[in-house]
């Protein structure tokens, strides 16, 4: 006999709920875990290198860095400061949260403040896949053209933070920042965010401040 | 692009769900997929073929349906499909909005024989 069964199951749900136990890891040791997302060459290593760098000292981090079939980004983090873990995705177009899982497990959080995972340079796929951590931090950049909020709402639709990097090149390219942050305002209002380069330091600072608040809080709790 | 993955996990719920119900054979899987949520179906049927072969779902028929995605207007209540690049309320031009459909991405129902 045929019979018709009401599932009504999120496609996602098992990644979800290991996400939850990465979550409930870090949170036993009192370690912030954020998420960075970006196109590739938007400026996720250069982010990372800046904040590591500046951060030292003060902030003690770990690094997951997700990458197609290297490990360059890993090695400029360790070059900046911090413990590193690769995770090669082998082709893979995110990290999902077993992924995270076993990279979680080569880092010794007790003595961690921050995790940062860097995501596979990608503006669609990664949006889908939660990995458990608090925050999720989207690098935007110039070059990359104003309407990638509209092209790309998803990934816009579900981040805590918008950098917007590479401001140094707004007088260079054709870039309506009115009509980028309209994009940004309705897809995900009231997102955080900040504007900077990388390249020249400006506005490094209100993203460091942040960030360092968030650890502290989290610490806190 | 990670329609592997996301075929796997439909398969795996498909099954839990047929088993709970001591099904002999899934015959039909029904799929919600939000304008907004990035799954091409076409990959996910590829990808079925595959990885059904060998299980109680072998030679299922997945069934798509795409959801457009829905805007309601949080300041004076119009419900509106967006343009590609324009997102804000047509009737008052704000932007305080809801999304109300378009971000589906589960397994809505199964059909099994018993």
């Amino acid at each position: 006999m045929s019979k018709h069964i009401p599932v009504v199951e999120k496609i996602l749900s098992a990644n979800d709920r290991l996400a939850l136990e990465n979550q409930a890891r870090l949170d036993s040791v009192n370690v912030l875990a954020i998420n960075v997302m970006a196109s590739p060459g938007a400026g996720k290593t250069s982010l990372i290198e800046r904040t590591i760098k500046a951060l030292e000292g003060r902030v003690r981090i770990g690094m997951i860095n997700g990458d197609i079939a290297t490990s360059f980004d890993a090695s400029r983090a360790r070059a900046a400061g911090a413990v590193a873990v690769q995770i090669n995705t082998g082709g893979d177009c995110h990290l999902d949260a077993v992924m995270v899982q076993s990279a979680l497990a080569q880092l010794d959080l007790e003595a961690l403040d921050l995790v940062i995972i860097e995501n596979v340079g990608n503006l669609v796929c990664p949006a889908d896949f939660k990995l458990g951590t608090h925050k999720s931090v989207l690098v935007a950049s110039i070059p990359e053209g104003d309407d990638k909020p509209y092209k790309y709402p998803g990934m816009y639709r579900g981040v805590d933070v918008v950098v917007i990097n590479k401001i140094d090149l707004l007088p260079y390219v054709p870039f309506r920042m009115d009509f980028f942050k309209k994009g940004i305002e309705v897809l995900n209002p009231g997102v955080r965010q900040f504007e900077l380069s990388c390249q020249t330091g400006t506005g490094l600072p209100d993203w460091l401040d942040w960030l360092e608040r968030q650890v502290k809080d989290h610490r806190a709790t | 692009m990670h329609e592997l993955a996301v075929t796997e996990s439909i398969l795996e719920i498909a099954v839990r769900h047929a088993k709970d119900h001591n099904a002999r054979r899934i015959t039909d899987l029904y799929l919600v997929l939000g304008q907004w949520s990035s799954i091409l179906d076409d990959s996910v049927q590829f990808y079925w073929d595959l990885i059904s072969e060998g299980t109680t779902a072998k030679g299922a028929t997945l069934h798509f349906r795409r959801v457009p995605v829905s805007l309601a207007c949080e300041d004076c209540g119009t419900e509106y499909e967006p343009g590609s690049e324009e997102f804000t309320c047509p009737n008052c031009g704000g932007s305080h909005v809801r999304v109300v459909t378009g971000e589906e991405f589960q397994l809505e129902a199964i059909d099994i024989e018993e």
